[in-house]
């Protein structure tokens, strides 16, 4: 799904006041609504689909009471950045608790130390800002140079700051009762041994979400809302199927900092070679055992289906909130018309027919720092079905082998041991025939 | 008639077991980190096999020298005489109880299937095994030696000599019951002394 054409409902977090059309200055300052960052009261909050604006008064969504703001007061309390200033956006992307990255949720407002080393609330009790150094309104990103997708539009004017890591701090070697793990730190990020488990904190993130099953609803017409035994929901007429996890064991690939992004109108590539089709990836690593810079690092994969035009080879925008009757797919309930109105938004051809593929988006798994005994143990990897089973492409210790090689070894082992047995057995009955003389 | 003599020196006795105990305990611990057993778990089996493999490294320096300087190397000649008579004699001879075709002395004190065998074992399974095992520990600085290889054939290389080592240490120590009694050449091992037929 893509901000084009919903543009009302995702600028609450891509940050501004009134982005109601495509035709809005993403770049210009004075539209960056400063108090999302800025506000110490932690009331400020933009109203879901008010198109950047806050609650003004009192109003209902999703059947919960909204409080106005209070401005005067939220004016009278403007403040440095906090984890609940940055979370307000960060922590609820894809529409709420956690839902996005993982490891970023509220549960980090009031961290312990066994979910965060660094936003501890009785330990160090970092804010966001703490390691994303801020100059000039550059809140400094992802290690390596990381291009941001297409024009990227971020809440900041730009987002090419300084590049942050945990070696900033840390440096490269920072293991001195285990000597051998400051060899790994060239391959294998800090953040693979150190996050053992994202979404630590008790809140659920979402990794599966089917569009395919959306739309369904119960005979006299009423919405279906189906929840998980947490509270989760699990199926909703209009967002379709979910899964959700917590204690989540990451996934590793090699990266090094770069992803390739699918954009709208790029073209589906067709079935894999082997007839099969894979999965589309919406956004790609790059890098692989043979970058110097590229190292394993943790994701989490949220995976989904998503609706596509299987003429064009292209992922369909849909038209989403609107009024009922112009095409929104959130009223009308027919893919065919939300795309159409949506393709026709964002300028690029439609065919008329809908499928549904299955996507991949990765996220990389940064924050949630366990305790340093809490780490990955050398066996997470180092064994023959370990963590990085799939990652393959290199030699692993203690994973890897030549199998022609161990078996021949050990048959041959077999067989010498075979052969003194026999030798043994006849030297003893040799001897036993001359007496027990040797 | 049987006497005795004294073949083997307090230094090659040390060397003779220190080797026999670090290479049984790298052959432990490097299979595990070769994933094949659990012993010691894995960051222990590391930590503890790359600490052998040095300590290793550095008594066969020692080895080396005393060897050179001793004019002991000479023992490992290489000498096919009456080597078709010394096979046929492990293979038949002994199951009738025959003598052993070679005569020990302070001046050959090995057999030539000996001589050739640890020849075999010191110019060729052990310094390979050694050196495969220091590039192997200095993976790390490969890249900056200018090294692009990948770990595979060095692992590859290394595992096959540690099965070859295997099973020479598995034969070694079978023929060790070949003596006169089942344990006489394990005991002159200890004591350096020899009990030999004059
Ligand atoms: C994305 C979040 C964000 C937004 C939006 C934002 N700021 Fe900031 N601002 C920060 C951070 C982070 C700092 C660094 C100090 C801190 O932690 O508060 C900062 C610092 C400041 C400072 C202190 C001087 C300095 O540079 O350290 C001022 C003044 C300021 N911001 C004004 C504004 C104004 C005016 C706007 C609206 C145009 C705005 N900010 C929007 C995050 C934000
Ligand atoms: C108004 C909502 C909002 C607030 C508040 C906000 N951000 Fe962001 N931030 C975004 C969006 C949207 C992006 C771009 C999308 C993305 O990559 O997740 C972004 C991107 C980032 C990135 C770069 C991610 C990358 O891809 O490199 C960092 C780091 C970041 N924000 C940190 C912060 C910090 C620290 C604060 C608090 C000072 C903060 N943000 C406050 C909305 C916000
Ligand atoms: C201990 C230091 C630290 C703290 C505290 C921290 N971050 Fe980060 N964050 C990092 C590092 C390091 C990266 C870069 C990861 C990479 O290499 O891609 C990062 C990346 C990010 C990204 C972009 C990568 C992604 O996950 O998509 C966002 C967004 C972000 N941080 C937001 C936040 C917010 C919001 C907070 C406060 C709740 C926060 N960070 C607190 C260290 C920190
Ligand atoms: C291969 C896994 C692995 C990687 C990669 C790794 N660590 Fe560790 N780290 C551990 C383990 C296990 C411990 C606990 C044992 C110890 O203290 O040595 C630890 C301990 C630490 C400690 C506590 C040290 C102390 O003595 O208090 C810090 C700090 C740390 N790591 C930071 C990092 C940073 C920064 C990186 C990236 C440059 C990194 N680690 C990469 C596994 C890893
Ligand atoms: C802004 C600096 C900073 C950054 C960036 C940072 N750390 Fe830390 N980290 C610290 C400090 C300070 C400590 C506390 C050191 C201490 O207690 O001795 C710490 C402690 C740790 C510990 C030890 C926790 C324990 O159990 O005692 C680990 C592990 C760790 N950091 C890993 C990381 C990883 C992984 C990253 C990258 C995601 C990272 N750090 C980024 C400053 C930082
Ligand atoms: C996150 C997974 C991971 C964990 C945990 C891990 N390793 Fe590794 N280790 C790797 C990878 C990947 C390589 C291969 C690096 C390469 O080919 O450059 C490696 C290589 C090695 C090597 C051979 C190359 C070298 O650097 O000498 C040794 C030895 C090793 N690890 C020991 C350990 C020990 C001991 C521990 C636990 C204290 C441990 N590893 C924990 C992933 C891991």
């Amino acid at each position: 799904m893509s901000p084009q054409s919903n543009w009302c409902r995702c600028t609450s977090c891509h940050a501004g006041y009134g982005w109601k059309d495509k035709k809005f200055d993403f770049t210009s300052q004075e539209n960056i609504d400063c108090l999302v960052c800025h506000d110490s009261t932690g009331s400020y909050r933009k109203f879901p689909t008010a198109c950047g604006h806050p609650a003004y008064e009192d109003k209902k969504f999703g059947g919960k009471d909204v409080k106005a703001v209070d401005l005067r007061r939220v004016a009278r309390n403007i403040g440095p950045s906090s984890r609940t200033t940055c979370g307000r956006c960060h922590f609820y992307g894809g529409g709420g608790d956690g839902v996005k990255h993982g490891d970023l949720d509220s549960s980090l407002l009031k961290a312990s130390k066994a979910l965060d080393v660094h936003m501890d609330i009785k330990g160090l009790n970092y804010s966001c800002t703490i390691c994303h150094v801020t100059k000039a309104h550059q809140i400094s990103g992802r290690i390596y140079s990381r291009p941001a997708p297409n024009k990227h539009q971020l809440a900041l004017p730009q987002d090419d700051g300084e590049r942050l890591a945990c070696e900033s701090c840390h440096g490269l070697a920072p293991h001195k009762k285990e000597p051998l793990l400051n060899g790994h730190t060239d391959k294998v990020a800090c953040q693979s041994c150190h996050i053992p488990f994202y979404a630590r904190g008790g809140v659920f993130t979402k990794m599966w979400w089917d569009w395919s099953t959306a739309g369904k609803f119960t005979d006299d017409g009423q919405e279906i809302v189906k929840k998980d035994e947490y509270g989760n929901i699990v199926y909703h007429s209009m967002k379709g199927s979910m899964g959700w996890a917590r204690e989540v064991e990451p996934e590793y690939y090699w990266y090094n900092g770069a992803m390739t992004y699918f954009r709208e109108g790029d073209k589906i590539p067709g079935p894999h070679e082997s007839g099969r089709s894979v999965a589309l990836k919406i956004n790609a690593l790059k890098g692989d055992y043979a970058d110097p810079r590229a190292r394993i690092f943790p994701f989490k994969i949220m995976r989904g289906k998503q609706p596509y035009d299987p003429e064009n080879r292209t992922l369909v925008i849909p038209y989403l909130f609107g009024k009922k009757g112009t095409g929104p797919y959130w009223g009308d309930y027919d893919w065919g018309k939300a795309a159409a109105v949506g393709m026709k938004e964002a300028g690029l051809p439609f065919s008329g027919k809908i499928d549904f593929i299955e996507t991949e988006m990765y996220w990389p798994i940064t924050h949630m720092v366990a305790p340093k005994d809490k780490a990955l143990v050398c066996e997470a990897c180092h064994s023959r079905n370990g963590r990085l089973a799939s990652l393959r492409g290199f030699y692993l210790p203690g994973r890897d082998r030549w199998r022609g090689l161990d078996g021949s070894g050990w048959l041959a082992l077999g067989i010498t041991l075979m052969g003194i047995v026999l030798h043994a057995g006849l030297r003893f009955i040799g001897s036993r025939r001359r007496g027990g003389r040797a | 008639m049987k006497v005795k003599i004294y073949l083997y020196t307090r230094f090659e006795r040390f060397w003779h077991w220190a080797q026999a105990l670090l290479i049984i305990f790298l052959m432990l611990t490097g299979f595990e980190v070769h994933g094949s057993c659990r012993i010691f778990g894995y960051a222990a089996a590391c930590r503890w096999h790359n600490l052998a493999g040095i300590t290793l490294l550095g008594l066969s320096a020692f080895a080396v020298f005393w060897h050179l300087t001793t004019g002991q190397w000479r023992h490992y000649q290489p000498s096919f005489y009456n080597l078709r008579n010394i096979v046929g004699h492990y293979l038949i001879g002994i199951m009738r109880g025959e003598r052993h075709p070679f005569h020990k002395s302070q001046e050959r004190k090995l057999n030539p299937l000996q001589a050739l065998s640890y020849l075999f074992l010191k110019v060729f399974l052990l310094p390979v095994q050694l050196l495969s095992g220091l590039l192997y520990y200095y993976y790390n600085d490969w890249v900056s030696w200018g090294v692009t290889a990948r770990l595979d054939g060095v692992a590859y290389l290394h595992t096959a000599m540690a099965f070859a080592l295997l099973l020479f240490l598995v034969v070694h120590v079978y023929l060790t019951t070949t003596g006169g009694t089942l344990l006489s050449y394990t005991r002159s091992m200890f004591t350096g002394w020899e009990e030999v037929e004059d």
